[in-house]
């Protein structure tokens, strides 16, 4: 029988040959990952349902990254930081990524990538909602809540149901003023916030495998917007370069059968799309960045695990060099290997680094920080009735902060000229 | 579980987000402290936009200022209720707010997990859209032996979807009660 690649590595969690669309299942899973805000009342779940008894399924699968709330003075936020730190000390878990130490890595869902947990053929379960982004490189990757967690904590295993799957086909390599954002965005626009609820989204064509692995984790990322279950691509030999830089460990090759049975196909042509934003207060809100040319902005964002990886910093910087800022803007690298990268990467003999220093842009530490609003004193919060530019995965009221902010979703690129003309512009007038 | 669930409605529009249940700067309190938690009573739906906030006119508060529970234990959503970050304080706010039951059209996956999972509150999904059919404060009685809402103040009657797979977790209490009951774990 024909399966799709998410039917596969589903099959083959669940100890199965075959696996359709509706089956619940119980998976065996290969990663959990938790971190500040989901961690501690995870663990407690955990305590109280297992108690005296309880043990971790397996140590070396558990991944905790403080991310959240990091760089605050908030004594609860410190406090959840603390509980992580102490469990890990309590139960030796080895692949916990303390805050102040070098071991320290910012967002989870690049951290995941860059420490080698992301691999192709296997299952990853996080309590975040982005932990889709993971399913990039050829596998199962999605978000759960506290109690899912915990549940996977002592058992390893987790219910799920099989999704339909939805591709998305990108025809021809993307023309050089689009980025992945455009390309996830425009689907959003396309299908709605809740146009793949309970689906996986899987992205193919020559659009998609063109790019570089930090970008199709822009289009995984994502697929939670639109309410999908997991986004995946394909493993190719870009993905095993970048796995095999990062770890040894093994890993399987699923992928689709080219006669697999989709909910639906959709076809795009690379060259037929514009760069677009997504207006407040919806991801779904799609309009082409010329349609809302010259709106005042009061802050730029660059950042997050959707457009804080270097591949986002290297399109911004290529747009900032020799430019001003007009607005105030942020640079929130996702990872700590991501800034020490702002460092070592050059365009024209200048360091990233330098570029977004020299434009006027605040450079900020690797964490979460302002897309998602976070304590009072989180950089790059959004205050008052302030209208953002961000690359940032979500633009809900009060997302960012202030509940009267507006929130513009857009590429690095896109983002990169609007904060030197302090109105939303189009990438295409400064390439 | 109790079989019939009574009291004052609130209604809400489609595509309610976790960040509005309970907006991210309050994810800091702890579950399980009693008077910590008690915090996410305080907060919760607090982000909902205010002309959305209770419809069909808006401008009522989920919970009202300086109080920790809601008069509204029975919310009434739209479509993909609970979209957005896999938060399980938001359907944890909403129990700690007061409420018992959301019926909406549709729900997001993770929203709906948490909420049966945890067993925080009971996600029904309704035949028809409601959210344009039920005023806030309209008292409502909910039977969940017989999948109906009825709407006493205006006395009119609604199917509800069945719970099918899911009761048997609610039923438990939530997912751990639920593996016991059937020797998943000890």
């Amino acid at each position: 029988m024909k399966m799709t690649i998410t039917e596969k590595i589903l099959a083959k969690s669940a100890g199965k040959t075959f696996v359709e669309p509706g089956q619940n299942i119980w998976l065996n899973v290969d990663v959990l990952m938790t971190h500040d805000v989901c961690g501690p009342p995870t663990f407690e779940i955990w305590k109280r349902e297992f108690g005296e008894a309880a043990k971790i399924w397996d140590k070396n699968k558990l991944v905790i990254f403080p991310d959240h709330y990091i760089f605050t003075k908030n004594p609860q936020a410190n406090r959840n930081v603390s509980i992580l730190r102490e469990f890990a000390n309590e139960y030796g878990i080895e692949n916990y990524y303390d805050v102040g130490t070098d071991r320290y890595k910012g967002v989870c869902h690049l951290a995941l990538a860059e420490e080698g947990y992301d691999l192709p053929g296997t299952v990853l379960f996080g309590t975040d909602s982005h932990t889709c982004t993971s399913g990039a490189f050829g596998m199962f990757a999605t978000g759960v809540g506290n109690t899912d967690a915990a549940f996977i904590l002592g058992t390893g295993k987790i219910w799920e149901k099989v999704p339909e799957s939805m591709k998305f086909i990108f025809e021809g390599e993307l023309p050089p003023y689009i980025m992945a954002k455009d390309l996830i965005l425009r689907i959003l626009g396309d299908i709605t916030t809740d146009g793949a609820t309970y689906r996986a989204m899987e992205f193919d064509g020559e659009g998609v495998f063109s790019l570089s692995m930090t970008e199709r984790m822009t289009l995984t990322n994502m697929a939670i917007e639109a309410g999908g279950m997991n986004g995946i691509i394909n493993a190719d030999a870009v993905t095993e370069a970048y796995v095999k830089e990062r770890t040894n460990k093994e890993y399987e090759i699923f992928t689709s059968d080219t006669d697999a049975k989709y909910h639906s196909i959709k076809k795009y042509k690379t060259a037929e799309l514009e760069p677009v934003v997504a207006k407040p207060h919806s991801p779904d809100n799609m309009g082409t960045v010329r349609s809302v040319a010259g709106t005042k902005l009061t802050k730029c964002y660059i950042g997050s695990c959707t457009g804080g990886k270097l591949s986002d910093f290297q399109a911004a910087a290529k747009i900032l060099l020799g430019n001003q800022v007009k607005t105030s803007t942020f640079i929130v690298p996702a990872s700590t290997e991501v800034q020490s990268a702002l460092e070592e990467e050059t365009i024209s003999g200048i360091s990233l680094k330098d570029i977004f220093e020299k434009a006027g842009c605040i450079i900020a530490e690797s964490s979460c920080a302002a897309c998602l609003g976070g304590p009072a004193d989180t950089v790059g919060r959004a205050k008052d009735n302030e209208v953002v530019i961000s690359t940032t995965n979500r633009n809900f009221p009060g997302r960012m902060g202030s509940r009267q902010s507006e929130v513009y979703l857009a590429s690095p690129l896109t983002v990169a000229a609007s904060a030197i003309t302090g109105v939303i512009t189009d990438p295409r007038d400064f390439l | 579980m109790e079989k019939i669930l009574e009291g004052k409605a609130f209604v809400l529009s489609n595509n309610v987000d976790t960040d509005q249940i309970i907006p991210a700067e309050h994810l800091v309190y702890s579950l399980s402290d009693p008077e910590e938690k008690k915090m996410y009573g305080k907060y919760a739906l607090s982000s909902v936009p205010m002309e959305k906030s209770g419809l069909p006119n808006g401008g009522i508060k989920y919970v009202e200022a300086e109080k920790f529970e809601t008069e509204f234990p029975i919310i009434i959503g739209g479509a993909n209720f609970g979209c957005g970050s896999s938060r399980e304080h938001a359907p944890f706010a909403l129990q700690i707010a007061g409420t018992k039951v959301i019926i909406a059209e549709s729900y997001a996956r993770i929203f709906f997990r948490n909420a049966v999972d945890g067993g925080f509150v009971i996600p029904y999904e309704s035949v028809d859209k409601l959210n344009d059919k039920i005023k806030t404060g309209d008292e409502v009685q909910i039977n969940l032996e017989k999948n109906v809402l009825k709407n006493v103040t205006t006395n009119e009657e609604f199917k509800l979807k069945p719970l099918g797979d899911i009761l048997p977790i609610l039923e438990a209490g939530n997912l751990f009660e639920y593996a016991r009951q059937t020797d998943m774990i000890a």
